[in-house]
């Protein structure tokens, strides 16, 4: 049973303005930026966050101290970088292609931003649950690989050039297993909108969260999502001991900073879709019912209301850098394996792997209709 | 205006996400310093000359695994309305999609044998 009051910022905001005198359109309008912009601005925290984790932990594995002078820790490093990157000198190679070579970076990088319009906070916290929800992310993402081959090929360098091809034939490569794990994950909720694949894991807490029920999948979805993100192991399109820097060689100043926005972005948006897929979203690890009749409160009281939405927020962000952490930690724990291991991997051990895993799952709930969601 | 619900938000997201790095070339375009001396704009090649361009004809071995991904890609996406509706359609949807999936798997179990998914 739906709670009688629940947080839903925009119905508020369109009510007060609407007091004031507004026509419903126009309040649409002047509410429609406002999630937007903040998503952005938590998208950039967020990257920035990461960037110091992933530089802290990196020195941390190897035994260094890391950034430590640019505000506390080193809290600033990434935003000084930033910062720096925005006044270095713009250098296109005489013999590139100075067209795509600029749309190369922003091919990018939009495709990866426009993805956060599917992710939820809450029950109506996300910018807008459009219908094809989690399809929409799979559509999105294969934009990427045109922009990176754009880039290598713009540079007319030969390192770039094998750098977007091999960017290109990974992605493609793990798109497949990555888009059948989703499937399945669809096919229990029997929706595609994220909203509803979180509503789905709720009930029972902990117990009732995707990853018991999909746990190949999981795993597949995981692996997947770290080879689209050109993470190690599966960096190889960058690889600096082969390929200097893949498709980035040529790139200096703003153009390089949108590419490193953009994979770590991709990291972020990631690891929150695995929490969204798989483990339960804004979901807590207890029942959140349990917990107000524990406490003696009445769950469709707002200031309840208001803390659980609250701590759904923190929720997601926990589980979700949870995940960004491992893929540090597995950065620096697993060697990086060579091409045609990464394509052996994904087309003869992922994709039949993640066959399997949908149909088992459809037989699964042919035969308990009850588990795994009717 | 719009017949499908929540998609105004989607096109007003493209365009500030569009805006992102247009800001920021813009930016970076006004206040960089500019200089167009020297050997800056050469291609880099490990600090040597570089010989020949990278616009040359060369065998790309990944055409095989694209013309692969194409088969499945489309695959999936005709199994993605499946799944939505699977709670509604039962057995038999389970056994279309089996014979489906099937039929591919024989494409695939022939790609591997003929080495299409080998990189050497």
């Amino acid at each position: 049973m739906p709670p009688s009051f629940t947080v839903d910022l925009e119905a508020g905001f369109r009510g007060l303005i609407e007091a004031a005198g507004l026509s419903p359109a126009a309040s649409r309008l002047i509410w429609l930026p406002l999630p937007m912009l903040l998503v952005l601005v938590a998208a950039v925290v967020g990257v920035l966050v990461t960037v110091w984790l992933e530089r802290k932990i990196s020195a941390a594995a190897q035994q260094r101290i890391g950034p430590e002078y640019a505000g506390a820790l080193g809290i600033l490093q990434p935003m000084a970088d930033g910062l720096k990157l925005l006044v270095k000198e713009d250098v296109i190679p005489a013999r590139a292609d100075g067209l795509l070579f600029t749309l190369g970076p922003v091919l990018v990088v939009v495709p990866v931003i426009l993805s956060w319009l599917i992710v939820p906070f809450g029950q109506h916290l996300l910018i807008s649950n459009v219908g094809i929800g989690i399809f929409l992310w799979i559509a999105l993402s294969s934009v990427q690989p045109i922009g990176l081959l754009m880039s290598g090929y713009a540079s007319n360098n030969k390192y770039s050039l094998l750098g977007g091809l091999r960017a290109a034939a990974q992605s493609i490569s793990y798109e497949i297993p990555l888009a059948l794990a989703v499937l399945a994950v669809v096919m229990m909720s029997n929706s595609l909108s994220t909203v509803d694949i979180v509503d789905q894991q709720s009930g029972a807490g902990i117990l009732s969260w995707n990853i018991w029920r999909q746990p190949v999948g999981f795993l597949v979805f995981w692996i997947c999502a770290l080879a689209e993100c050109e993470r190690l192991p599966f960096d190889l399109p960058e690889a600096e001991e082969e390929l200097v820097a893949g498709y980035q060689t040529e790139y200096a100043g703003m153009k390089f900073a949108l590419f490193y926005l953009g994979s770590y972005i991709n990291l972020v948006l990631s690891a929150l879709l695995v929490t969204v897929l798989y483990l339960g979203g804004w979901g807590f690890p207890l029942p959140v019912e349990w917990l107000a009749s524990l406490l003696g409160q009445n769950i469709d009281a707002p200031l309840v209301q208001v803390v659980s939405a609250t701590l759904g927020i923190v929720m997601t962000v926990l589980k979700a850098y949870l995940l960004v952490f491992t893929a540090i930690l597995l950065r620096w724990t697993v060697p990086r394996v060579r091409i045609d291991q990464l394509l052996d991997f994904g087309w003869k051990f992922l994709l039949p792997i993640a066959l399997v895993n949908l149909l088992a799952t459809a037989a699964l709930k042919l035969a308990f209709p009850a588990v795994f969601g009717g | 205006m719009f017949v499908l619900p929540g998609y105004d938000a989607f096109l007003g997201f493209l365009l500030i996400a569009a805006a992102v790095p247009v800001l920021a070339l813009v930016t970076n375009a006004l206040l960089a310093p500019r200089s167009r001396r020297g050997e800056r704009r050469l291609t880099y090649e490990s600090g040597m000359e570089p010989v020949g361009g990278a616009w040359i004809q060369f065998n790309i071995r990944y055409y095989m695994f694209a013309l692969v991904f194409v088969i499945f890609d489309v695959e999936t996406v005709f199994l993605y309305p499946w799944a939505v509706a699977f709670h509604r359609l039962g057995l038999l949807a389970f056994i279309e999609a089996l014979v489906f999936i099937a039929i591919l798997v024989v494409a695939l179990a022939y790609a591997w044998r003929k080495g299409a998914l080998e990189w050497s």
